[in-house]
């Protein structure tokens, strides 16, 4: 008879590291998503060359490769990642390149009109961004972001790939070692699906808020 | 005699092959009530828009309140503004819009608040103190916490009205502000329109198709068509007696629509 309770929690121990990945992965992202995202729509043309190089090459290239480099190429350049970090890195960096199409083009729906009304009560370029645009241009941002923050988890499971021991990785060891192949990966399909039920859950309760706040019965 | 609160010298303004503006030159003396009307596509709103910076000219000078618009003063020269020019000229010119141009995720009570808090630097019960002040001007004090999505059009054009004037420019530029309101609700922002002619002395350029309220209201009245002054005249003189063929058929033409002058 095989003891699986000590299985069971080398795998929870892997679906923390896949949280860890996922949480920091997903903020990085976010961070890259409005940088580039913003910085598309600079009026320096440089800065918005350097967002589309940026936008270009992490989607034009697989996070497979983007992962390797960030573990095993980077070394040779004086930088040692650990693989979470390099995880971390190459996710976030991968699925902001995706982010910052949404911020651009959800920046881009708010009509000319509303630029209209802030140059004409004399807003300033920041200020019109950060108190008038943006926070009609974000409730059109979530669900896309809830998307991709769902593709980001599911690929965490790369990150096994440089031994690091997420879900998918211990998964992998509990099979080597009991030979069962069904419990441990029927375990971590119901996680992820759990975990990217909840990640819906969350994108859903922050959309509901920011509806609320553009046309519903605030007091 | 005091000198004009806005100069126009001989503008200029094209859109790709297509000359709107050809040379415009026009005064307006402060406190002055102007009324431009013409036909459809003769510049009237490319005037306001230019005014308020939310278009660039192609040639000619504009002075507002003894400064340039378009240009200022560098290293002895004349050079076109930057930003922090065109932001300290519009200080002095607010903007009312067709269609309100709300922000619709903000109260009313905040989309007036906005922009004296963040551009004049002033504290909120300042701001909103004002902001109520002016709500109960234009009668939408009992709406101060609602959104701009529960108003009707009417509403939320008072709501706009109050907007620019929390920011009390020199200058107030509305721009056919009733033509997207159904007719019952037109009265309701004109009567505002009134109460603000009578009670301020801030120079106020209208373009407009209500003519009777444009005779009403204005000390003159400019009539444009094709990008040029045609005619202009105090109400009276261009409404009863206009001089100009083209400002004749115009009026039979909105006459003959049901405007009544
Ligand atoms: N963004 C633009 N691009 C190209 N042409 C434009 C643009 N804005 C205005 N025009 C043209 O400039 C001319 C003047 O337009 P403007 O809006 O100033 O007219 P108007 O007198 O306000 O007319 P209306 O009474 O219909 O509002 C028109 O021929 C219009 O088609
Ligand atoms: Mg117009």
């Amino acid at each position: 008879m095989i003891d699986w309770s000590g299985y069971l929690g080398l795998i929870l121990q892997g679906a923390l590291v896949t949280v860890e990945l996922t949480v920091m992965g997903s903020a990085l992202a976010l961070v890259m998503a409005f940088a580039a995202g913003l910085g598309r729509l600079s009026r320096f043309a440089v800065i918005r060359m350097l967002a589309t190089v940026y936008i270009e090459f992490f989607r034009g290239t697989s996070i497979f490769v983007q992962l390797f480099w960030a573990y095993f190429v980077l070394p040779f350049a004086g930088i040692t990642l650990t693989p979470l970090q390099a995880g971390v890195l190459a996710l976030g960096l991968n699925v902001g390149a995706y982010g910052a199409e949404v911020v651009r083009g959800a920046v881009r729906a708010i009509g000319r009109e509303q630029h209209e009304a802030c140059v004409a009560l004399n807003l300033g370029r920041y200020h019109r961004m950060r108190h008038v645009i943006l926070p009609q241009a974000l409730p059109l941002m979530l669900p896309t972001f809830g998307n991709n923050a769902i593709e980001l988890l599911k690929g965490t499971a790369v990150v096994s790939l440089i031994s690091l021991t997420d879900m998918t990785f211990q998964a992998q060891v509990v099979r080597a070692q009991t030979g069962s192949t069904l419990i441990p990966f029927a375990t971590i399909l119901v996680l992820y699906f759990a975990m990217a039920t909840a990640i819906s859950a969350g994108v859903r309760w922050l959309e509901r808020r920011a509806a609320r706040g553009l046309d519903g019965v605030r007091v | 005699m005091p000198s004009p609160i806005i100069h126009i010298d001989n503008i200029i303004k094209t859109y790709g092959p297509l000359t709107v503006l050809d040379g415009l030159s026009m005064s307006v003396m402060p406190g002055e009530k102007l009324a431009l009307i013409g036909p459809s596509g003769s510049g009237k709103t490319t005037i306001l828009r230019i005014l308020m910076t939310l278009e660039k000219i192609n040639g000619g000078h504009i002075e507002i309140d003894g400064e340039q618009l378009y240009h200022m003063q560098k290293a002895g020269g004349l050079v076109a503004a930057d930003e922090r020019h065109l932001q300290k000229m519009r200080e002095k010119i607010g903007m009312v819009f067709q269609h309100f141009n709300l922000f619709p995720h903000k109260c009313v009570r905040d989309n007036i608040t906005l922009a004296p808090m963040l551009t004049k630097g002033i504290a909120r019960a300042a701001a909103e103190a004002r902001a109520m002040e002016l709500l109960d001007m234009v009668g939408m004090a009992d709406k101060a916490k609602s959104m701009p999505a529960q108003l009707s059009g009417g509403q939320k054009q008072r709501v706009a009205i109050a907007r620019a004037l929390a920011l009390s420019p020199k200058i107030m530029l509305f721009d056919e502000v009733t033509s997207a309101l159904d007719p019952e609700l037109v009265e309701e922002v004109l009567n505002v329109m009134r109460k603000l002619a009578a009670e301020t002395d801030m120079t106020m350029l209208l373009v407009t198709h209500e003519m009777g309220f444009a005779h009403d209201f204005a000390d003159r009245i400019l009539f444009f068509d094709k990008g040029r002054i045609v005619e202009e005249g105090k109400p009276d003189d261009i409404f009863r007696n206009p001089r100009q063929e083209r400002t004749q058929t115009f009026l039979r033409k909105v006459i003959a629509a049901g405007h009544r002058v």
